[in-house]
């Protein structure tokens, strides 16, 4: 038995120091290592998945089987998943694309890839419950777009994750199904809403997965289970199929154990959709093209690449192991040919009391929905606005139903004038300042948290303090930019320590900024 | 439905008709509108809210221009537009007949529609229906709705309120729900507003809440459906998922060029050339008679023979048929051609009666009609004179009464002189040669 699970040991501990070979990795003590494949750390999973595939040294099958056996093995501990496929049906897709490998017929990039998919983006032929006992058992009539798109270029879906009830929440104890342990340390949170697909990953249950972000919901976990989690701009990846939490603020973001993997997974899922009129009509480069690996590098690589330290993310109430694994990056940054800044965002702290207002005014009209009438669990009663209460008494949450009254609470009249529209104008300080701050630096640094991950059951009863937690991630949304998630250190805790992630933010519909790639690219290896 | 993952996605047709009817309201477009969320919880609103224009409607102060019926009095009067906005139709409850319970369709849900907010300008029942009938005639013209009522493609709901005369503040306003025809939108406000009324007569005008009525169509009387305790709290808020709404004046300089003569100029225009009131109501109100008038008219009818012809024979025929005028075979063309032919005497304005029957419900030709039957007008005094001189000898008696003293049956004889023309004799000069020849002047 296993007392915990060994990540994935890319990671090496800080101070770091010179280039690291590339490894293979042990993913579990007692599983049979799984010796065909060899993923170079600094590489694509999926660019060696589809190398391995087409020069058929592996098959699809053999790749399903040893991901489904570490799935199998892993899950009792870690719970990532609300639903797992049907195995059969998923070796059946992979035996297609074997087949049609076999037939030297074309395969989609994305063909035999294993992706996770969080419970709150919506898939026709698996239950999708948005971590909600009101939708328990809900099949949605259609496919989210993104999941359209991935299906379309040949990934396979392994399952629905978990995730805090409709994206609320930081830990995934706001499921009203299970909560998901960190694979670091299985007594500690994953992070949240989307904890469920970052252990995922992290666990090397699938090789990446879909999350969604609103207030740091990929970025966080990211950083908790030691991924990569990209937020994408806003409108860039479309929102159809997303059970809506914040309509201005939720995209769906992605996981992966590289950055190549998530700017792969995202070239999948974007692009104009004209079921969803927020997304952008603009053209999606092919961010692939923008990566560059490590062995054609130069010494300082990163030569006049103009990096931003927000000062007010390393103030205090940040853990000192986390501001240490932070600025230890920014060194490695500088080492690399960067130019280092302290920048100060004036309006920073402002936007964690904005960002609860607008989240929790556009929730609480966003889940009216949910009134037991058409779909889900519904309360049995014999007068109607009964219905209504006791379905969503007994259907959302206690964090859905704060958030719910915060927000109409907000929202009615009298009100409106000093909650919402006023968040609304923070708002646009804090994007204009973001916009200065992007105008003279090319990347904008921080952490993603203020701590690693905590034990399970520590926030759960002082949401004051959960919320707290938001603060390096909610202004990055209230400005819809572009943010990406990689680990960058340590800290003390559990069996072999705990992650950091690295947060960079981008200017809006760039994500992958030339810079940010070799920086990436290199940063990874380098680590 | 208001599923999970949803989203709404703006029908741009809807922009077409709510800058189209802007305009033909001679309202102001906001160039830059965008939507609202309106909440509450209902059966038939699956979001729990319904997407709306709240503070930026995309048009506003305007007003319609309409002559009353002369059945009520006639009268010319301009009625203020408030507002147009954009909101989306909720769906339909059905309920059972016993009570027992009610089904939401929700096949409409989501449809677009554009609500119309007047001024309250109306004074009367039949003021507030010709309101409602000018605007059915809107749309209809502009083509974008059929206005039909019955099926609601065009719903109405009022607010009436009274005060004492010397008062410059409303009263209380209470609102009518349930009213299907422009008949019953008269027949409620006057209702309502006798009702109010009788209650301040005794005393009693504190009765009169702010609350939703029910008008009961067999009844004849509006009854309490709900009582609102104030204003409800629809927590309005910009709706983030559609983007706002920009109209560039180029688009709408193209739609305003497009639009086509609206009601209100074409009265204006019948008037000029000489019709009278009611002739002007009767074509100008039915885009289709309208239309066919003008047609006419643009083929060189005289323009009072070609009113009487379609507001007498032709409309006659239409309403023992059943038809429209889209429906009637006589053409635009054909009807000019039948007045030009009377006119010009080629046929007798009988035949011309006789033939437009066969030309409404067959169709064809006037000239071919005439060809095909020999209809030519007899107006030649020689052929009259001795087909009157025939009847004349053939009829001794008669002539014998005649002269004696009964001069009525000159009736008699132009009958007869008709028949033996087969209908073609000149009406005019068949009289004057009769009456000569009877008098014995010839």
């Amino acid at each position: 038995m296993l007392s915990t699970i060994q990540p994935p040991r890319y990671l090496s501990r800080f101070p770091l120091r010179g280039r690291t070979k590339s490894r293979s990795f042990h993913i579990l003590s007692s599983a049979q290592p799984v010796t065909k494949t060899c993923f170079a750390a600094d590489q694509s999973q999926i660019l060696s998945i589809r190398d391995s595939l087409l020069n058929r040294h592996l098959s699809a099958v053999e790749l399903t089987h040893s991901y489904l056996d570490r799935l199998k093995q892993t899950e009792p501990h870690i719970n990532c998943f609300l639903h797992v496929s049907d195995p059969d049906k998923v070796l059946k897709q992979a035996q297609d694309i074997d087949d049609k490998i076999k037939r030297n017929e074309e395969v989609g990039p994305l063909a035999g890839v294993l992706v996770a998919i969080k419970d709150n983006i919506c898939t026709a032929d698996m239950p999708s419950t948005g971590g909600s006992y009101i939708l328990e058992g809900y099949r949605p009539p259609f496919d989210a777009t993104a999941v359209k798109r991935l299906k379309d270029l040949g990934a396979i879906v392994v399952g629905k994750t978990n995730l805090d009830e409709f994206g609320m929440g930081s830990t995934t104890e706001a499921s009203a199904f299970k909560v998901t342990a960190n694979p670091w340390d299985l007594s500690r949170v994953p992070g949240g809403s989307s904890g469920g697909s970052a252990a995922s990953v992290s666990a090397r249950q699938c090789v990446v997965s879909l999350g969604s972000d609103t207030g740091g919901s990929v970025r966080q976990p990211a950083s908790f289970c030691g991924v990569v989690g990209l937020k994408p701009t806003y409108g860039r990846v479309s929102r159809f199929g997303l059970m809506a939490y914040a309509s201005s603020l939720d995209v769906i973001g992605c996981f992966g154990s590289s950055v190549a993997d998530t700017g792969i997974l995202l070239h999948a899922i974007s692009g104009h959709d004209s079921l969803d009129a927020t997304s952008s009509k603009r053209e999606v480069p092919d961010f692939t093209s923008q990566f560059t690996y490590a062995s054609s590098l130069k010494s300082r690589p990163l030569e006049g690449l103009r990096v931003g330290l927000i000062r007010e993310t390393v103030d205090a109430g940040v853990d000192s192991g986390v501001k240490s694994a932070i600025e230890g990056a920014a060194a490695h940054l500088e080492q690399l040919g960067c130019v280092l800044k302290e920048v100060s965002l004036l309006s920073f702290s402002l936007g964690l009391p904005a960002y609860y207002i607008l989240a929790s005014s556009e929730s609480s009209s966003n889940l009216s929905r949910y009134d037991g009438v058409r779909y889900g669990n519904q309360a049995s009663s014999d007068e109607l606005n009964a219905l209504y209460e006791e379905s969503r008494a007994k259907g959302f949450g206690s964090e859905v139903k704060m958030r719910i009254l915060m927000g109409t609470y907000a929202l009615s009249a009298g009100y409106y004038d000093a909650y919402y529209k006023r968040a609304q104008q923070v708002r646009t300080i804090i994007r204009k300042s973001f916009k200065a701050a992007l105008d003279e630096n090319d990347i904008l640094i921080s952490p993603a948290a203020p701590s690693a991950a905590y034990k399970i059951g520590e926030k759960k009863n002082d949401p004051l303090a959960m919320y707290a937690g938001d603060i390096m991630t909610v202004n990055v949304n209230l400005a819809g930019l572009p943010a990406l998630v990689l680990p960058c250190g340590f800290v003390e805790g559990g069996a072999v320590g705990l992650p950091v992630g690295l947060q960079i933010i981008g200017a809006a519909f760039d994500e992958f900024a030339k810079h940010k790639c070799l920086l990436n690219g290199f940063f990874e290896r380098n680590l | 439905m208001g599923l999970p993952g949803a989203l709404p996605v703006l029908n741009s047709k809807v922009i077409e008709f709510a800058v189209k009817l802007g305009l033909a309201l001679n309202c102001k477009l906001s160039l830059n509108s965008k939507f609202d969320r309106k909440q509450y919880f209902y059966p038939d609103l699956p979001k729990g809210y319904q997407i709306s224009q709240f503070d930026i409607p995309i048009a506003t102060g305007g007003y319609v221009d309409l002559d009353l019926p002369l059945e009520f009095g006639g009268g010319h009067r301009k009625f203020g537009i408030t507002r147009v906005h954009i909101e989306e139709d909720a769906g339909k409850l059905l309920h059972s007949g016993n009570g027992d319970y009610s089904q939401v369709d929700l096949n409409r849900a989501g449809v677009p529609l554009l609500e119309i907010v007047s001024e309250p300008d109306m004074r009367t029942g039949i003021e507030a229906a010709e309101y409602a009938a000018e605007l059915q005639r809107v749309v209809r013209y502009l083509g974008i709705s059929n206005g039909n009522m019955q099926e609601g493609s065009l719903r109405c709901d009022v607010n009436v309120s009274i005060r004492p005369v010397g008062q410059s503040e409303f009263g209380t306003k209470v609102e009518i729900k349930n009213l299907n025809s422009f008949s019953s939108i008269n027949r409620a406000i006057d209702f309502e507003i006798s009702r109010q009324a009788l209650l301040h007569s005794q005393g009693q005008s504190d009765q009169i809440v702010q609350e939703t009525r029910l008008w009961e169509e067999g009844a004849q009387k509006t009854v309490t459906m709900r009582k609102k305790e104030g204003l409800s709290d629809y927590r309005y808020f910009p709706e983030p998922d559609l983007p706002e709404v920009i109209l560039t004046p180029e688009y709408v300089d193209s739609i305003s060029n497009s639009l086509p003569e609206l009601p209100e100029a074409k009265r204006r225009r019948y008037e000029k050339m000489g019709l009278s009131m009611q002739d002007v109501l009767f074509l100008a109100n039915d885009m289709n008679v309208a239309e066919y008038f003008d047609a006419t008219l643009s083929s060189g009818a005289d323009i009072k023979l070609a009113a009487n012809w379609i507001m007498g024979d032709i409309a006659a025929y239409m309403k023992n048929e059943k038809l429209s005028i889209n429906d009637i075979k006589l053409t635009p063309q054909e009807l000019a051609e039948l007045i030009a032919s009377i006119k010009s005497g080629t046929i007798s304005g009988k035949i011309g009666k006789e033939i437009l029957s066969e030309l409404l419900a067959k169709g064809g030709t006037v000239k071919g009609l005439i060809e095909e039957k020999d209809l030519i007008q007899i107006a030649d005094p020689v052929e009259i004179g001795k087909m009157i001189d025939k009847v004349i000898s053939e009829n001794p008696k008669q002539l014998e009464q005649y002269r004696g003293g009964k001069t009525k049956l000159q009736g008699f004889f132009a009958g007869q002189v008709m028949k033996l023309s087969k209908g073609k004799a000149n009406p005019g000069l068949l009289n004057k040669i009769l009456l000569e020849k009877l008098n014995g002047q010839s």
